[in-house]
């Protein structure tokens, strides 16, 4: 030990003199290489190798741009594994150093401030000046590395997903060094996935092979992988390579491909599709149920589904470090809050219009426009930014085709969560069955002694808090702001009115078919257009069935 | 109320006359006021007053057209603003032809924003658009077109009530998703504007600021006397017959729809001239008017007034357009808040609107001379026609 510190010593003072600085580090490496079997096995490598990665690091604070490759290439072979944060940051651009001392950190910003980090260690280093600070430069030529460099160290990761990840990586960059990891790797690997990805690799850079026959293998290797270098590769093969069996091969391949691709094309396409329906199905179901059951028109619905938006925005103002739970606490509050304003509107207004569907109509469009400017003026006129938790960001990758994106797919979840709940409770429950009974015959309800008002202003409150439900869906997928609810109010009747009048599974049919049309109409006409033509289509059927799709039978219907 | 309803039979439709004759006189004297009178006068009327007057006209002219469907018929249009922008995208297209070369391009052919857009020829709407007529004649087509199709759809399949309602709202909400597309060659989202003159007449000439306003009366007065002529008439009992129910009306053996229909065309009718009228005047049309919020703000205006009466109709329209124009110079946040509330306190308190009001408090200075009732109350709103009035 003391002999390496000497010779560390040495080597600052030198790196002091020297501005070249090349050799300097790799004699370092060297002796350190050589020095490491002399050291107790345990403890020492760590210390070592940190050692000499501070080093190599505060030459990186002093190197010039262009020198500045082989510094890191030596950082990835002494420093390894526990360097992969400090190549990240520095991939991103966060990588600083401290003017003073030449301590490398990584650097965040956050609310207008930078956190500070060290590389080694991740100790947090609390708020930090920016004056303090120096930016690490990284140019392509780096950032090609960095990629590579955190492949390469990743290759060995414990995480499958990060195994996978970093044979993606290479597959760009193959040549004998990376093909020799690969190789290692693919022997002791465990999981199929990394597998199927490194036999990949490895076929690609066979495909230069001079023999026919293992060019043939490559292509039947190939032709299992969705892999856009795989793709790439076979159509390169079925141009120009100088075997015809291994040209058709490849063109055969290749058509199967993308046969493949234009089925996961497909199924892209129909989730977005059923994402959308689950978005309407959400606005729509708590007007299906004022709408449809209780036969009121509420255009004031859109503005609940805002005030549910709202909560979720100023829950997690009350609640910043905790925006991972933020949403369970917005769910049920959001109910409450517009659920309440519905029976307050109930109450108030809708109460003394019974029977009078036009005028309930003008008047609950009174209160969307008093909720609106309401929201203006508390909040703003602007759009708001409600963050997403953690566990909603992301996607789920099925195939290097098609991936599909996490806080969708929850929301389709919870769209037909809800719904099942909103069947249960109008099914199962004594509040459904009186809700039933009104809807069905009020003075016959009222005469069996239900509470009819009770019940009015009960539904009305299970309709507009689960407006706000669908309104905390809603903000993890598009703005907040005073024009939510305008923007899903004239969406919602549609569904509503599409679907048939006072039927559930009707909204929930319409909601998904007009979603669906909707996608798969607009690739080919472009988004407007394609809500337009739903919209026509909609005015159109409901002229040849004026019911919907589902409509109700018997006395009730008249 | 019985009595209310026979006073209105007596009295409130004889107004028309008066009104015309208020009407008139005003125009005529705000005209000269403004033409006649020197600048530094008490008299003196700015042109901004005149097209400001102009302007409520117009939209008194879209009230009577919503009055005429939803007062008369019982028809719940929340898709007016469809007729009346695109009465007001042919007269624009027709002053945009006007431009000329005069524009920012300097092209002969085409408007600014098709030479922005890099079109090479006039699309096949726009041809003809230079020929005032055949603007006029689009003026009244298109929009009497749309509302029959629709019309002829909607009343023929029986769609009532709210359902029609939000049917009208979807139709204007997805005409406005058009309108806002560039590739529509409508202007997309500016609309047309820069307009310079009109059959020759300068746009920024008073006097033909004061004749816009003075033709917009009187288009409004013929209209009026017009519709009341209609509503007067045996069509017109049928139509009111047709919104106190429908199904006795058709059992009589009356077809309804085709009533329907053509009340619904007449009112789209003049609708659309209301927006012909309208945008020489305010200078502009854009996508905006055909917004789902300027339908509905229409028909509270009609509500404010007191729907069933034409007079109603026009002085909701004034009202709340003067209150608009005061409140969103003062307090321009304050607005919505104060049009809400007029939505919920009209529907909830005064759902004769104020004609209503006024003949109420007529009508208790005459109560000890009229005690009968009548069974053919012409001017009754139902309390749920739409309701019911549907299928059988």
């Amino acid at each position: 030990m003391r002999r390496l510190f000497a010779i560390l010593c040495c080597y600052v003072a030198a790196s002091m003199v020297s501005v070249q600085a090349q050799e300097p580090v790799a004699l370092t490496g060297d002796i350190q290489a050589a020095a490491m079997p002399e050291t107790t096995p345990e403890k020492a490598p760590e210390t070592v190798t940190s050692d000499s990665v501070e080093t190599l690091l505060t030459k990186l604070t002093a190197v010039k741009l262009s020198k500045a490759l082989p510094v890191l290439e030596k950082l990835e072979t002494q420093g390894g594994a526990a360097l992969l944060p400090m190549f990240k940051s520095m991939l991103a651009g966060d990588l600083y150093y401290i003017k003073s001392s030449k301590a490398v950190i990584a650097v965040v910003k956050a609310d207008g401030k930078l956190t500070g980090r060290t590389v080694l260690g991740n100790q947090d280093l609390g708020v930090i000046e920016k004056k303090q600070i120096k930016k690490i430069r990284v140019n392509n030529k780096l950032r090609v590395f960095l990629r590579q460099a955190i492949a390469r160290l990743q290759i060995g990761a414990p995480d499958a997903e990060l195994r996978l990840l970093a044979v993606k990586t290479l597959l760009n960059s193959l040549n004998s060094d990376t093909v020799e990891i690969l190789n290692s790797a693919r022997a002791s690997e465990s999981d199929e996935d990394v597998r199927n990805m490194i036999d990949l690799a490895l076929a690609l850079h066979q495909s230069a092979s001079p023999s026919s026959e293992t060019r043939y293998a490559v292509v039947a290797v190939l032709a299992d992988s969705l892999e856009k270098e795989a793709r790439n590769k076979l159509a390169e093969i079925a141009e120009q390579d100088s075997d015809k069996k291994v040209r058709l091969a490849a063109a055969k391949a290749l058509k199967k491909i993308n046969e493949r691709i234009e089925f996961y094309d497909f199924i892209d396409q129909l989730f977005f599709g059923l994402s959308l329906g689950s978005v309407l199905l959400l606005a729509a179901i708590g007007l299906a149920i004022t709408f449809g059951v209780m036969g009121v028109i509420n255009m004031a619905h859109g503005e609940m589904i805002m005030l549910g938006a709202y909560t979720t925005y100023v829950v997690q103002l009350m609640m910043p470090n905790a925006i991972e739970y933020s949403l369970w606490v917005a769910i049920p509050l959001a109910f409450v809050v517009s659920g309440l304003v519905g029976v307050m509107i109930e109450r108030g207004v809708i109460r003394h219009l019974h029977g009078r569907p036009l005028e309930t109509l003008l008047a609950t469009f009174g209160i969307s426009l008093i909720l609106q400017q309401l929201v203006r003026s508390v909040f703003s006129p602007l759009n708001r930014q409600v963050a997403s938790p953690e566990w909603l960001s992301g996607s789920l990758e099925i195939n290097p085709v098609l991936s599909l994106t996490l806080n969708r797919l929850y929301i389709l979840a919870f769209a037909l969560l809800v719904f099942g709940l909103l069947l249960i409770i109008l099914r199962k429950t004594s509040l459904g069955l009186n809700v039933r009974a009104v809807s069905q015959n009020r003075d016959m309800a009222k005469a069996m002694g239900i509470k009819t008002g009770w019940v009015d202003a009960m539904t009305f409150g299970l309709g507009s808090g689960i407006a706000g439900i669908a309104g905390v869906a809603l903000s993890q997928l598009t703005n907040v702001g005073p024009n939510l609810g305008q923007a899903y109010i004239i969406d919602s009747f549609m569904v509503v009115v599409f679907g048939g009048v006072g039927n559930l599974w009707g909204t929930l049919v319409a909601a998904f078919s007009l979603g669906i049309a909707n996608k798969f109409l607009e690739p080919v006409t472009g988004a407007v257009l394609a809500s337009i033509f739903v919209l026509v289509f909609i005015i159109l059927f409901i002229q040849k069935r004026p019911k919907g799709l589902f409509p109700q039978k018997g006395r009730a219907a008249e | 109320m019985n009595q209310l309803m026979r006073f209105s039979r007596l009295h409130g439709d004889s107004k028309v006359a008066p009104f015309v004759a208020i009407l008139v006189l005003v125009t005529l004297l705000a005209s000269m006021g403004n033409l006649l009178m020197p600048q530094d006068s008490v008299f003196y009327v700015s042109t901004y007053t005149i097209t400001l007057l102009g302007k409520y006209l117009c939209y008194a002219m879209l009230a009577l057209a919503v009055d005429v469907i939803w007062g008369y018929c019982g028809i719940l249009s929340l898709g007016h603003g469809a007729f009346f922008a695109l009465g007001g995208y042919a007269m624009g297209m027709y002053l945009m032809r006007q431009i000329g070369d005069r524009g920012v391009y300097g092209n002969p052919e085409l408007p600014d924003f098709m030479v922005f857009l890099n079109w090479s020829e006039l699309p096949w709407f726009w041809q003809g658009m230079d020929q005032f007529w055949f603007a006029m004649l689009m003026v009244l087509l298109v929009p009497g077109i749309l509302a029959f199709v629709f019309g002829w759809l909607a009343f023929r399949s029986r769609v009532t009530g709210v359902y029609l309602s939000i049917m009208t709202q979807a139709l204007t909400y997805a005409l406005m998703l058009a309108f806002f597309r560039n590739e529509m060659g409508f202007g997309g989202n500016n609309g047309l504007t820069d307009f310079k003159d009109i059959v020759g007449f300068d746009l920024q000439a008073d006097s033909t600021r004061v004749t816009l306003f003075a033709i917009t009366a009187l288009m409004l007065a013929v209209i009026l006397v017009v519709s009341h002529k209609i509503l007067q008439s045996r069509m017109g009992k049928v139509i009111v017959a047709i919104r106190d129910g429908e199904s006795r009306a058709r059992f009589i053996g009356y077809r309804t729809e085709r009533f329907k229909v053509w009340l619904f065309v007449y009112s789209a009718l003049i609708a659309g001239v209301a927006g012909a009228l309208y945008v020489p005047q305010v200078g502009i049309i854009n996508p905006g008017e055909f917004s789902p919020l300027n339908s509905i703000e229409m028909v509270i205006w009609v509500a404010v007034g007191g729907r069933g009466t034409l007079i109603g109709a026009i002085v909701g329209a004034l009202l709340v357009n003067y209150a608009k124009t005061k409140f969103t110079a003062i307090m321009p946040d304050g607005w919505l808040f104060a049009l809400g509330a007029l939505f919920v306190f009209v529907t909830l308190y005064l759902p004769q609107g104020l004609m209503g009001l006024y003949k109420k408090m007529m009508d208790k200075r005459k109560n000890t001379t009229d005690g009968g009732s009548g069974p053919d109350d012409v001017l009754s709103a139902p309390v749920q026609s739409s309701a019911k009035g549907g299928d059988v």
